[in-house]
């Protein structure tokens, strides 16, 4: 299953990694590589844990056995500063609401991780974040608020926002939901653009297969804590795998059963007599 | 039976556990510096939510309970043919007890609940993760300032309710029941210690500073992420700190008059 | 422009605690400048304090000279020592001078009540006043009228 990623470096290593939320286990044994520079989808049925997986690279989550290794070292083992050096320079991370500062304005919000971690001057931290900004088409937004923008333009600053230290590695967080198709359009333009002009490893999660498809150049399925397809989606929708099919395809019935397991419908009817 | 007290059990684990965390936020943002670390402005950013903001509310409430306090005490200490004790009284209640205390439960209600649901907002938006993964800790650079404008401003707040109060026990004494202004001050002078009276009562609010800002801080940065949850962490917060804050009351009372 | 605002609000804020914080020594709890430096000590021996403290007034025809400073019990005498500052400027009390405890009205504070002597030489520091009047205890004073009443 991984033949196809075999001819890219692996950027990101998730090795036998199991994770418990509370007691119900989330992963069990995972085992999957993304490769350097390219777009992967990681998708699967609501509640399987694609967002944990994110934070567990992002080391805001720790697995209870296994490796996550980002460029060979283990994110899980890190200490607290370590971890805050790696994701000052190496990682961005776009989250599903986008996590802007509301007390800040769109300039201030783009400039906030270089006032933070540079020493630039304020020309050059100006120069650095119209260049980001524009980059996402919103330079002439610069002086407005987050309460003043819509959802689109929020994941755009956003967007500009984590990738002002220049990252290697960006992760996104269900960036399409809840935008209109103009919106998703230039956020689909937007991943795309930055993973080929900056060779951005890209980790993208999220349910929409169709725009997933467009702009990925590999599709991870997730189901029940283990991969059940990695390849590209020309692949995966021509593979042998039912499961895989099912969601690619979007079948309401299938190997996921439209029934959640429960008893004999006619005993479950009968049992019901008062007693 | 079995099942009540499996969820007692629960409570108490769970209880234990999140003073293990309150405990942990507390020794990480205690001190300044750290990846991302806030600056002197966002202190003083803070102090202006924090502190000044809270400012009205304290003064009017510190005038109104000067007043009542000579009131009742004129009405009480003319039976005994006292009076020129008002000032005394008026003062030393305030600056023992009354100022911070009062002083900390309108902060709780105030700044406190304000931080909460300003912190748990943050978190539920997801701004504080945003931080962490632009390299910013995220207890550094929003809890640290925080906390710390709770500390020195509640010891400020109790010193201008108090303040106040005196004052407007004076306005009552002296203006409206025509007590001799003299015998008000002059007792009061005699008998009202810097130290003893002053300063404890100071160190009082700064512990009580300490204590509700921490559970304000903690209750936000420990909600639930959605909007039911930061109501119920706005209204432990005023709850456990306004709990906390009498209860420390009668500790730091009993440990400094050294009578129990 | 907003920043500076917030700044100029903390500081005004800083500073009112700070008056806050004067006025509270000053006015509240007396604490006067003037005390350090241009006083002295003189002492003197009562048989009954009555409830004098430390910090009560010093007074002399109804004015206010001095403070008491500290009070201690001779344990030669039984009897309580009382030391008291009195303002340099009033360097001309007599050497015979004598000291009264007085209470301020029935049920008022305690104070001592200066009444000079006739001696051309005056006290310095560290000297005793000889002539004492104890406090006048209620008690006692109740107890003697009855006593003088079942008598006559």
């Amino acid at each position: 299953m991984s033949e196809s990623s075999s001819h890219a470096e692996a950027h990101v290593k998730i090795q036998d990694v199991t994770f418990y939320r509370g007691t119900r286990r989330i992963y069990d044994g995972l085992n999957v590589a993304f490769p350097r520079g390219k777009i992967t989808a990681i998708m699967g049925p609501s509640g399987t844990g694609k967002t944990t997986l994110l934070r567990m690279i992002g080391g805001q989550l720790r697995a209870d056995k296994g490796q996550v290794l980002v460029d060979e070292a283990d994110v899980g083992k890190m200490s607290r500063s370590d971890l805050f050096e790696l994701r000052k320079n190496k990682m961005g991370m776009l989250f599903q609401t986008s996590g802007l500062f509301t007390d800040l304005n769109v300039f201030e919000n783009v400039a906030f991780p270089l006032r933070v971690h540079t020493n630039l001057s304020e020309n050059m931290i100006r120069d650095l974040v119209l260049m980001k900004l524009e980059a996402v088409g919103l330079r002439g937004a610069r002086e407005m608020m987050p309460a003043e923008l819509s959802g689109g333009m929020i994941r755009r600053v956003a967007l500009a926002r984590s990738i002002a230290m220049d990252p290697e590695l960006i992760m996104y967080d269900e960036p399409f939901t809840g935008l209109d198709p103009i919106s998703m359009g230039m956020i689909l333009r937007l991943i795309k653009g930055l993973n080929e002009a900056l060779g951005l490893t890209s980790l993208l999660v999220s349910h929409d297969v169709d725009e997933s498809c467009q702009i990925a150049d590999y599709l991870c399925i997730l189901s029940e804590g283990k991969v059940i397809g990695f390849g590209t989606p020309d692949e995966l929708r021509n593979g042998d795998n039912a499961e895989v099919r099912q969601f690619l395809n979007g079948d309401p019935d299938g190997p996921v059963p439209f029934h959640y397991p429960a008893a004999d419908y006619r005993e479950d009817l009968m049992a019901g007599d008062p007693s | 039976m079995i099942e009540s007290i499996r969820n007692l059990g629960r409570a108490g684990v769970d209880s234990v556990a999140s003073m293990g965390r309150a405990g942990n936020l507390f020794v990480q943002s205690i001190t300044w510096g750290g990846p991302g670390s806030a600056g002197f402005l966002d202190f003083i950013r803070q102090i202006h939510s924090v502190g000044v903001r809270s400012l009205s509310i304290i003064v009017v409430a510190g005038f109104f309970v000067g007043m009542v306090l000579a009131l009742q005490g004129y009405n009480i200490l003319i039976k005994f043919g006292s009076v020129s004790a008002l000032g005394t009284m008026v003062s030393l209640t305030l600056l023992r007890e009354l100022g911070p205390v009062m002083a900390a439960l309108l902060f709780a209600g105030r700044a406190g609940s304000a931080l909460t649901a300003e912190i748990g907002l943050m978190k539920a938006t997801e701004q504080l993760s945003a931080m962490e993964m632009m390299g910013v800790d995220p207890l550094k650079r929003v809890i640290t300032p925080r906390l710390w404008a709770g500390i020195i401003s509640l010891p400020i707040l109790a010193l201008l309710f108090s303040t106040v109060g005196i004052w407007g026990g004076a306005f009552v004494a002296v203006d409206m029941l025509g007590l001799y202004d003299g015998a008000y001050w002059s007792n009061m002078q005699n008998t009202v210690m810097f130290t003893e009276d002053v300063l404890k009562g100071l160190f009082k609010a700064l512990v009580f500073g300490l204590v509700v800002t921490w559970i304000a801080v903690y209750q936000g940065y420990d909600s639930e992420p959605t909007s039911e949850g930061i109501g119920k962490a706005t209204t432990k917060t005023v709850v456990i700190s306004s709990l906390a804050v009498l209860g420390l009351d009668f500790i730091l009372t009993a440990v400094m008059l050294g009578g129990v | 422009m907003r920043m500076r605002n917030v700044e100029f609000m903390v500081g005004g804020f800083m500073v009112m605690g700070i008056i806050a914080l004067v006025l509270m020594a000053f006015r509240v709890s007396g604490l006067s400048t003037d005390a350090v430096g241009d006083t002295y000590t003189i002492k003197a021996r009562f048989e009954n304090l009555g409830g004098l403290t430390d910090r009560a007034k010093v007074s002399l025809a109804g004015v206010t000279v001095g403070r008491v400073t500290n009070v201690t019990l001779d344990k030669e005498y039984y009897a309580a020592v009382v030391e008291m500052e009195i303002d340099s400027s009033m360097n001309v009390l007599p050497s015979d001078t004598s000291a009264a405890i007085l209470t301020a009205g029935l049920l008022g504070e305690k104070y001592i009540g200066l009444s000079v002597g006739a001696e051309m030489d005056y006290l310095k520091e560290g000297d005793w006043v000889q002539d004492t009047q104890s406090a006048i205890v209620l008690e006692e004073l109740i107890s003697r009228f009855l006593f003088n009443k079942a008598e006559g």
